[in-house]
């Protein structure tokens, strides 16, 4: 019976997601929607992607990666490497993006995940800058003036690939593997005496949302008419980053309102980055001290409108 | 010949990178923070130093003492306001805040005053050249590693044989303990804070005189090395921090000396995910079991 009503739920909100694009499809179709609005609906599309992909490893696994933004310029410039210079299709870009950055997670996984809380913060933020500096050094990719990539990213393909990313996750999140990413956030010594293999589960977390940062760095890519070194640095891990702190660490929902909440905000202060800049780090210091579970905790947004005592199943602590 | 000049260069770099990373490892020592503000306190210092140098038109002792003093009421200031509410939070909340803390400084800092570099002038400290069997010894980078190992000096004296040092000692062995002997815990966390920083705001003076271009966001990229000279030294040991700052220093110089300048920055972290991974004590550092 509660296989049956939340398979129900899931095909809902399939079909209203389906319905959402179709009316945005028809809106930019008619013209509607002038390139300004699109655009930042493509930018809401790609933060959502990285939003999740980095709740998969910080939320839900418990694994504080400060080193995102290695991730995605992984998956920018090899999707980028695709189209322009083996002139593959996008679609075939944007996979081979993502399997790099999957193949980058699992090379920096596999090693650092032997470290904990503020030394494995700092290992990935070593990462994300080797992977700028290899970036700058390497002429192929056309080093620190960048690389010129023609713009493929079109509604469809930013939609297809957010409501990808956001089923997996989620089916991730609630299967047996999630249930033992979840054990790990929660006590990774408790986790491993009841037989979890925590580093394997800790690389896999690595690899799946490495794999949906490398998509969305596709996207990233493909959305400009130029990628730099200069766009991967650790201010973009930190983007990434406030998007699942404001959200709440350990809700996918949480962190898919922050996307679109501070997309929104950072639009309409493209002109004061300094601003944006001192608005987001009061935020942070702010919420950690008075709600450092995030806006939303580990609750989700669906967990609102099911009744008291139902068969949902509220976890109470939080990540942080 | 040319290999000697590098190592001299290594070790002045070297000597800043210590002097920052001595305040990163007392502070982790002592709270189990890693204070990412400490590279902008440092920024701090050093534009501090630039406007008493210019402005009040001091010389370099003063300005030097006028920045330390500015810094450690900046760094106590940080640590009152942001990190105290914070002090029985988690250790990832504690990390974000002082993530939030560096960048509201940095760009708070660019806010009020702009976000062009400045030079300090060159006529602070004598820049004569001397040679020692054919090496060309820069007198400024006499003078700057002079400076820090006389403040590493201070540092030891004050950390062994005062009575604020013993209670920084005490309460980095055991902070419980430490409060039933009657330590007042908190003052001693502030004088952590208000040393290191001190430190910091030195290594911001001799950084500017070295090297002449500041600006507001110099502080990330030396912080960010002046940790990882920590963590190879062994975080939260004093000598480890200076040993550790000097190593990687003389190691950037050598690999820029190799022709290979560009990946300098890379270097820094390899070292870190490398000793991480081998040896996450550090050189200094002996290996804690974690009880259950």
């Amino acid at each position: 019976m509660t296989t049956f009503k939340r398979a129900k739920g899931f095909w809902l909100s399939i079909s209203l997601s389906l319905i959402f694009f179709a009316v945005i499809q028809v809106l930019i179709g008619g013209g509607s929607l002038n390139p300004f609005y699109q655009n930042t609906l493509m930018f809401i599309g790609i933060n959502i992607i990285l939003a999740a992909s980095l709740h998969l490893i910080i939320g839900v696994t418990g694994q504080f990666s400060i080193g995102h933004a290695g991730f995605l310029a992984v998956g920018a410039y090899a999707s980028a490497i695709m189209t322009m210079k083996l002139e593959m299709p996008f679609v075939v870009a944007l996979i081979v993006g993502g399997l790099v950055a999957a193949l980058a997670g699992l090379i920096i996984g596999i090693p650092s995940l032997r470290l904990k809380g503020d030394y494995l913060a700092i290992a990935t933020l070593g990462f994300g800058e080797i992977v700028r500096i290899i970036l700058l050094n390497i002429d192929y990719v056309g080093g620190a003036s960048g690389m010129q990539v023609s713009h493929l990213t079109t509604w469809p393909w930013v939609f297809a690939a957010v409501l990808v990313t956001i089923i997996v996750i989620r089916n991730f999140t609630s299967s047996t593997h999630g249930r033992a990413c979840i054990s790990i956030r929660e006590d990774e010594t408790a986790a491993d005496s009841m037989g979890i293999n925590t580093t394997y589960y800790k690389v896999v977390a690595f690899a799946i949302g490495a794999f949906f940062a490398g998509i969305a760095g596709g996207l990233y890519a493909h959305n400009f008419y130029i990628i730099q070194p200069s766009n991967f640095g650790f201010l973009k891990s930190f983007d990434i980053l406030i998007l699942v702190v404001l959200g709440g660490l350990g809700s996918l929902s949480g962190a898919v309102l922050a996307a679109i909440l501070l997309t929104v905000v950072t639009t309409f202060l493209q002109d004061y980055p300094e601003t944006r800049m001192i608005i987001y780090s009061l935020v942070l210091i702010v919420m950690m001290i008075y709600r450092p579970q995030g806006l939303m905790g580990t609750k989700e947004i669906t967990s609102m409108f099911k009744r008291k005592g139902g068969s949902s199943h509220e976890n109470k602590n939080t990540a942080a | 010949m040319e290999l000697i000049q590098q190592l001299i260069n290594g070790v002045s770099l070297g000597s800043i990178y210590a002097l920052i990373a001595l305040g990163y490892t007392m502070v982790y020592g002592i709270v189990k923070l890693i204070n990412f503000a400490h590279g902008d306190v440092f920024m701090v210092g050093s534009f501090v130093g630039f406007y008493s140098i210019t402005v009040l038109d001091l010389s370099f002792v003063p300005a030097l003492l006028i920045s330390m003093t500015v810094c450690a009421l900046f760094g106590v200031l940080i640590e009152r306001i942001a990190y105290k509410p914070l002090r029985n939070a988690t250790r990832i909340a504690a990390l974000i805040t002082a993530i939030g803390v560096s960048l509201l400084i940095e760009y708070g800092f660019i806010y009020v005053r702009g976000a062009q570099p400045e030079a300090y002038p060159s006529d602070v400290l004598p820049t004569d050249k001397f040679n020692i069997f054919g090496v060309s010894i820069n007198s400024q980078s006499v003078l700057i590693f002079g400076v820090a190992v006389v403040l590493m000096i201070i540092l030891q004296i004050i950390v062994h044989k005062t009575k604020i040092g013993k209670a920084m000692r005490a309460v980095s062995f055991d902070a419980d303990a430490a409060k039933l002997m009657g330590i007042n815990v908190n003052n001693t966390i502030s004088a952590t804070f208000a040393i290191g920083s001190a430190l910091a705001g030195a290594a911001g003076v001799i950084f500017g005189i070295y090297y002449i271009k500041i600006e507001p966001l110099m502080g990330v990229l030396p912080g960010l090395k002046a940790f990882v000279a920590a963590v190879l030294g062994g975080i939260g040991i004093i000598p480890g921090a200076m040993v550790g700052g000097l190593l990687l220093g003389v190691i950037e110089a050598l690999v820029s000396a190799a022709g290979y300048s560009l990946w300098r920055d890379a270097v820094a972290f390899i070292v870190l995910i490398l000793i991480l991974i081998f040896m996450p004590q550090g050189l200094f550092g002996k290996n804690k079991k974690e009880k259950v």
